[in-house]
Order: structure tokens, then sequence, then C-alpha cells
């Protein structure tokens, strides 16, 4: 295991993997499979997936911690610009599908909206995480002060949720929103029981 | 009043109604086009394909279920000549909660509905209470095709050609007392057959409602087809409503019971959320949804990803024929 973990390929093809559902969509979209309003899918998915990946990176720490395998953290910081880059998306197909790119619009739109504001909110934190993310970021910024920073992604996957929440609010259909709601909530319980100890 | 408004009584035609002259005049040419094999080229223009919906007479069936024959309408506003929706849309992209929340679970799952027998009962306040079979539904009225414009709250359209006819119809036939102010509509809630019946997303039965001038109105149609033939299951078969200036919504599905009133009804949707979804839900641009504007909408199968969205009409574009419904109400207050 910790071999192919550390194979030279190993990041490489983990970088291909998480480009999949990226591939999917283009294809999806060119070929006029994503049914009858394809705005709506597209917006759908890119949401889905940045919650995917949050979930993901937010599991390296403590699968690292539990298996033992220090070689896991090499792929945090890739799947870490994976959250970011679904949400790029997700906000794209906000802006361009749903608000034609009118920027006057768009800015009238998200303090109106508390959903939207709260995803516009999630979007600016991570883009914080994002430009912080390479080796120099980390050593101008000191390695405490740079975790402490980091430690944002938390308050991003409590308002990924609530944003979420709010979005189904009006429709009573909660089931993904637990779903998602309780993965986080595990990972996080988990970093708070380890950390008392 | 030198400016005449829906308001002191002058009722216009919306300008998407109003045929072109050169379009008007060129019809015959048209159909002569039409014969001899050369439509492709015709059909190129707005203008024309707009004479060709003056002039078809009905939507062409998609084969897939039962035709059901029907007239032309003549009532006012009845006929849009807008491109219809495809019907593979409009049978693949339907919110139908009893049969899931995701908008193709209802194609997919809704195949159990048992659609005979079928019996509407009308209850509450009116002379002669009863209990109509389908099949007397059927025949009570001549059916006609109307296409409408159907708008959902969520913010995307469709052109839906029904079959139907007036509610007014079945209404006038039940006496309503002159104390029933309200009509509640009722709608089928099987567990047995609908799988999301016993889940928590809505307080089942799903009730709608309308105030009794509305349900009067014309275009306030009881359908049972739609491109020709019987509804889809996924559609609300074997008996809808359709208000075509409301959100879609309030258009009830596989109707069981409609019962007369005094008080409002207290509907699915206001109950579930009633700073979201008001008692009268005519669709209004100026009015957004808490969660998102309602100025435009996605036409579906039509508007490109990139495609700006187009402008939402008020009342769904038939303010000529309900605007006067609502003359002098707040409609931010009562939405």
């Amino acid at each position: 295991m910790k071999t192919l973990l550390l194979h030279r390929f190993a990041k490489p093809l983990a970088f291909v993997l998480a480009l999949l559902p990226f591939a999917w969509m283009l294809l999806a979209a060119s070929t006029h499979q994503l049914g009858a309003n394809p705005a709506q899918a597209l917006s759908r998915a890119t949401g889905d997936w940045t919650l995917r990946f949050l979930c993901l990176v937010l599991a390296v720490t403590p699968l690292r911690v539990i298996t033992g395998t220090a070689a896991l953290a090499r792929f945090r910081r890739m799947l870490g610009l994976f959250v970011y880059f679904y949400a790029v998306l997700h906000l794209m197909s906000y802006a361009w599908f749903d608000m034609g790119f009118d920027l006057m619009a768009i800015s009238k739109d998200i303090p109106k909206r508390p959903f939207i504001l709260v995803g516009f909110s999630t979007f600016v934190l991570l883009t914080a995480l994002a430009l912080t993310s390479f080796n120099r970021a980390i050593k101008t910024l000191g390695s405490k002060r740079w975790q402490l920073l980091h430690k944002l992604i938390y308050v991003v996957a409590g308002l990924a949720i609530l944003h979420f929440f709010w979005m189904r609010a009006g429709k009573n259909n909660f089931a993904e929103v637990y779903v998602y709601g309780s993965v986080l909530g595990l990972l996080l319980a988990w970093r708070l029981g380890s950390g008392r100890k | 009043m030198l400016i005449k408004t829906s308001r002191n009584g002058f009722f216009h035609a919306v300008s998407s109604e109003i045929t072109p002259q050169h379009v008007y005049a060129g019809r015959r040419d048209l159909i002569k086009l039409l014969a001899s094999g050369v439509a492709g080229v015709a059909l190129a223009s707005m203008a024309e394909r707009q004479a060709l919906a003056q002039t078809a007479v009905l939507t062409p069936r998609p084969g897939k279920l039962a035709a059901l024959a029907s007239v032309k309408s003549t009532v006012a506003g009845a006929r849009t000549v807008e491109k219809v929706t495809d019907y593979k849309d409009a049978s693949s992209y339907n919110n139908f909660y009893e049969f899931g929340t995701d908008k193709s679970e209802p194609e997919r799952n809704a195949h159990t509905l048992k659609t005979r027998p079928w019996a509407i009962t009308i209850e509450g306040l009116v002379k002669k209470p009863a209990t109509f079979a389908l099949e007397d539904l059927l025949k009570l009225s001549a059916q006609e095709e109307r296409v409408y414009r159907l708008r959902c709250v969520e913010g995307w359209s469709m052109v839906i050609p029904w079959v139907g006819y007036s509610l007014s119809a079945l209404i006038k036939k039940v006496e309503p007392l002159g104390a029933a102010k309200y009509v509640e509509f009722v709608t089928l809630a099987d567990p047995k057959t609908m799988p999301y019946v016993s889940s928590h997303v809505l307080d089942w039965p799903y009730v709608e409602g309308l105030r009794m001038d509305e349900a009067m109105h014309p275009l306030t149609l009881l359908s049972f087809g739609m491109y020709g033939e019987v509804l889809p299951n996924q559609n609300g078969a074997p008996v809808r409503l359709v208000v075509p200036w409301k959100y879609g919504f309030k258009s009830a599905k596989s109707l069981v019971k409609i019962r007369f009133t005094e008080q409002p009804p207290a509907t699915a949707w206001s109950k579930a959320a009633w700073r979201e979804y008001g008692f009268f839900s005519n669709v209004n641009p100026n009015v957004d949804h808490p969660r998102w504007s309602q100025a435009s909408e996605r036409r579906i199968g039509e508007d490109g990803l990139f495609t700006r969205k187009r402008k939402t009409l008020l009342f769904n574009g038939y303010e000529a024929q309900v605007g006067q419904l609502y003359a002098g109400m707040d409609l931010k207050k009562f939405f």
C-alpha cells in the first residue's frame, strides 16, 4: 500500500481521477446527456463534487493517523485544490447559466439571498486557502500562522453544508444534506476527539 | 381616460398572439409550400413558424399512449403560437413528489400508478355533491386542445399542448352554493403505489386551492391529456388541473376530490414553507422567491446553456385574460 502511494505515478493518477467528473460533465453536456435542464444539472453536479472533494480532503488526516499511512499526506494539497476547482466551476455555473454574467445583477443578487451569500462567502474563504497553498506561502506566513489560516477549512465545511441545507430547505428534501452533513460532522468530531488526547 | 389599460376594461391581445400582416397575407403560400414539400425552407423563419401554428390543426401525437381526440380551443389566450416543448422533455422532467423528489424520478417510478378505475368526488358547499367516474368526466364537455405556457416556480418553463376542458363546465354541473368562496383540490396519496407518500417531504395528500373566480375562469383547465394523447402517469394521469398563469405547483395532479369551501384551503406548499409559497402563487417577475429571482426563466429545450434567460411575464403572459381578477390587489402582499 505504502509503496503504491509513493509510486511516482500515484500523484498523476490521482490527478487524472479527480478530473474524471469534470470530463464526464463536458462529455455529457456536448452529447445532450444532461436531461431537459442542462444548466441546472451542471450547477447541481459541480456543487455535489465540491462537497465530495471536501469530504475527501478532510478524510486524509484521520485516515493517515488511524491507518498509520504517512504517505497519504502527499495527496492532501492536490485534493484541496480540487475542492477549489469544483467550487470555481460551481460559481461559474451560477454566474453564467443563471445570471448570464451580468455582474450588476450578480452583485445585487448575492447580498439579497442568504443561501447565495453563504455560498459566495464559502468561495471567498476557499480562495484564500487556494492562494496560500504553495510552499512559498507557508514559508512567508510561517507554519503556525499558515496552519491557523488553513483551519478555515472547518468553517468552509460548515458553511458549505448550511448553503446546501438552505438550497433544499424550501423543498423539505434533506436526505442528501444529512448524508454530507454526517460525513463532515464525523470527520470534524474525530479531530475534536483526537485533539483532546 | 385617454390611456386605455386592462384596469379600465381595455383588453388587448398580447403581441405574441397577433399574426404579422405579411404572415397572415402569405399563409396560403405557406400551405402551398408545405404541400409541395419544401416546408423545410419555409420553416426557417420565426414568422412562418407562427403562421404554421395558426394554420396547423393540432399538435402531432408522439405515439406513446392512447389517443385523446380534441378540437382546437376557441378560449381567448388558449393557444399560444410559441414552439411546443418536446414530448420527451415534458414527460421526463417532472415535479411529482409522490414519485420522487428528483425530476427524473416520476418518469421512472410512476408506472405503478393505477389510473383505472378512477373517480373524482365533489363535496362541500354545493347543491349537488356527486362522485364522477372518469368515463363520465371525459364526456362531460368537449375535449379541447390548449397550448399553454407552463412556468415552474424554480425558474424554468415549457409550452405544452394540453387536452381537456374548462373546469367551469364541471363546477356549473354541481351548482356551488353562495357561501362557496374557494375550491380545494385533493390529489391521490396512495402509499402502496406512490413510494414517497411515506416520506415527510410534504404533508400528504397534496392539496391545492383556487379562489372561486379563478376556478371559474375559462383558462383554468381540467386536463385529461397532452400532445393528443392521454396524460402520462408522471404528468398527473388520469386527470389534473392546469392553471397557466400560476406557478406549476398550483396545477395539482391525479385529482380525486374537489371540495367547495368558505375559507381558503391550506395548500401543501404553503403548509411546508408559507414564507416561500403563497396561496395565490401567480407568476410575477416583480415578486422574488426568497431564494432566487423570478424575473427570468429558462425555456426547456430551447434556451441553450449560454443563452440569456428570457424575461418572465406578469401572470405568465396571460395578463390580458386574468389581470382583472386581481385588480386593486397588492400582489407583493398576496403572493
